[in-house]
């Protein structure tokens, strides 16, 4: 599984970093590595939103508050 | 009327706009003889002796925005009949002298070479003198002149001569394409090669970014210019010229200045590598000191490297202050991540050969980088940024840094000279071909004291504090991207269109 997240400038603006940092903490605790692949992409061409996450072709708005629970609803329940 | 310091900025900008416009349209081939007549169309000549030859110049001028000389390697070159052919007799004495009893001029000359007619009114003896500028300076009443040629005055690494024609000539083996001959010729006889056709037809092909995404890549200094609008309108025009998004090269900076500094920890001397021309100045003037220039890309290179790996079949177009960073992509280390590099002068006619009224649109955002990546478009910046760079990597305990910040390039040479010599007492040195760093350089549309504030400035509106905290969302594949300029020998060029 890929998991793509924004870090153009508006996104960067909307806490990127803080949902990157989170991812990977987030990837490791649950050890999950050599399943859930993150990589970085500048603008997914929807700026209005929240900061953009693509999981493989789905996308998702998200922003730092709401990245612990995207994790568990949409990447968890996907690997398992 | 656009913000240019001088009427040579004007005219190129006139020509690089109808060129534009022409290529946008799709019917440049047909049109461009046209464009001559289209900027003087009257029968009044109002720069030359006559609108023919006004035309011919602008001719050349048309050739040189669309690419120029095939056969020529430098970026920049001469227009051979603009070139005015200006007297380059060296000091002389003018008839301001006053044959005065002092003669101070006869005291400061070191080698003798004053001397006094009947009337007490000094002359140069022309065997004797070294043009080094002294008996001028002492004159009360300023009575001695420099007829030195502006370009050659420009070009402090003397690569510019007269031709057997009289007009000047660049030597390609010594020139660094700085680009200060551009900026200083009174007649625009010199001047840089643009690349804008392929940012067009790069932008048409792309179809709308769907076939493939060009990005845009601007350098810190475009804090210092278009100020006549804000700089997410800049932006927003960037995009509206049909650019997928921009990104900061600062944040490239960022990357460079946290590699730098392990880099110079662990080697103990370095200059930096960030300035193309200062690169190929050491690389041609000071060869035994090649290998102390930093291995890392520069910053452009840094993030178009970055761009490319999360979008391969992207397309990356360089946008600055510099002449010398059109060379400098055509290099091996760089040509598989930029694909061009434009100038803000060619930004300005971009933008207008679209008719976009930048002052009318919604602002877009820039933030990628730290402070410190911002500032490295200003004399000092990329100093203090290595220095943050080893406190923020706790290298600042075993490392001292004692820097030298070389402003221009007659200040590169004599820290190059000392260090050649092992009595620099340095240990890193940044080296900045234009005087002020980047905002001083030739792609400007103006030059001032309020740019360097503006840098600052904008350095200061950044989200991100520390340059790690910028850099970390590189990181996300789990480890700093690598941005060491041999990583390029391994990476397949992409087949062009």
């Amino acid at each position: 599984m890929k998991i793509t997240i924004c870090i153009g400038s508006s996104c960067h603006l909307k806490g990127s970093r803080q949902i990157v940092e989170e991812m990977q903490y987030l990837i490791a605790e649950h050890k999950l590595q050599d399943q859930v692949e993150l990589g970085g992409t500048f603008c997914m061409g929807n700026c209005k939103n929240g900061v953009c996450v693509k999981l493989d072709e789905q996308e998702f708005s998200l922003s730092p508050a709401t990245t612990k629970d995207f994790f568990e609803r949409e990447v968890l329940t996907r690997v398992k | 009327m656009r913000k240019f310091d001088t009427k040579v900025q004007d005219l190129k900008y006139r020509v690089l706009r109808e060129v534009a416009m022409h290529a946008w349209k799709g019917d440049l081939l047909e049109s461009i003889h046209d464009i001559p007549k289209a900027i003087v169309p009257g029968n009044e000549p109002t720069m030359r002796c006559c609108v023919y030859k006004e035309r011919a110049i602008l001719d050349e001028r048309v050739k040189l925005a669309i690419g120029g000389d095939k056969n020529n390697p430098n970026v920049i070159e001469v227009i051979d009949i603009a070139c005015d052919e200006c007297p380059m007799g060296g000091f002389e004495v003018s008839n301001a002298c006053r044959g005065c009893l002092a003669h101070r001029c006869e005291e400061a000359c070191p080698r003798g070479a004053i001397y006094f007619d009947h009337h007490q009114h000094a002359h140069i003896d022309k065997t004797k003198c070294v043009e080094c500028g002294r008996c001028a300076k002492v004159c009360p009443y300023g009575a001695i002149l420099d007829h030195k040629r502006p370009c050659q005055r420009a070009c402090k690494i003397k690569a510019i001569s007269m031709s057997e024609t009289k007009a000047a000539s660049i030597d390609n083996d010594t020139c660094i394409a700085c680009g200060a001959c551009v900026y200083q010729c009174p007649f625009g006889a010199i001047s840089d090669k643009s690349y804008i056709l392929n940012v067009i037809d790069m932008i048409k092909k792309s179809q709308n970014n769907q076939r493939y995404k060009v990005y845009a890549i601007v350098a810190p200094s475009i804090a210092s210019q278009f100020t006549y609008v804000k700089l997410g309108q800049v932006i927003a025009g960037i995009k509206a010229l049909g650019f997928y998004t921009t990104v900061e090269v600062a944040l490239g900076a960022d990357l460079v200045a946290m590699n730098e500094a392990k880099e110079l920890a662990e080697k103990g001397f370095l200059t930096s590598s960030c300035c193309p021309a200062f690169v190929d100045y050491v690389e041609k003037q000071f060869p035994t000191l090649r290998d102390h220039v930093s291995h890392n890309l520069s910053p452009m290179g840094a993030i178009a490297k970055y761009i490319k790996e999360t979008d391969p079949t992207g397309k990356v177009v360089f946008i600055g202050p510099c002449t010398a960073k059109k060379a400098e992509v055509l290099k091996d280390t760089l040509r598989p991540f930029v694909d061009c590099a434009i100038t803000f002068e060619e930004l300005q006619a971009l933008f207008d050969s679209k008719e976009l009224d930048l002052a009318s649109m919604e602002e877009d955002v820039l933030d990628n980088a730290s402070y410190f990546g911002r500032i490295f478009a200003r004399s000092g910046g990329l100093s203090d940024a290595v220095r943050e760079a080893l406190k923020e990597q706790g290298l600042d305990k075993e490392f001292e840094l004692k820097p030298i910040a070389c402003d221009g390039i007659e200040e590169c040479r004599t820290a190059l000279l000392k260090a050649s010599k092992k009595v620099l007492d340095a240990n890193f040195i940044e080296g900045m071909a234009c005087i002020g760093g980047c905002i001083g350089g030739a792609g400007c549309l103006t030059h001032g004291e309020k740019n360097r504030m503006g840098v600052d400035k904008y350095g200061k509106e950044a989200m991100e504090k520390s340059m790690e905290d910028a850099i970390r969302v590189m990181e996300i594949g789990g480890s700093t991207p690598d941005i060491r300029k041999e990583s390029a020998l391994f990476c397949p060029l992409e087949p062009q269109d």
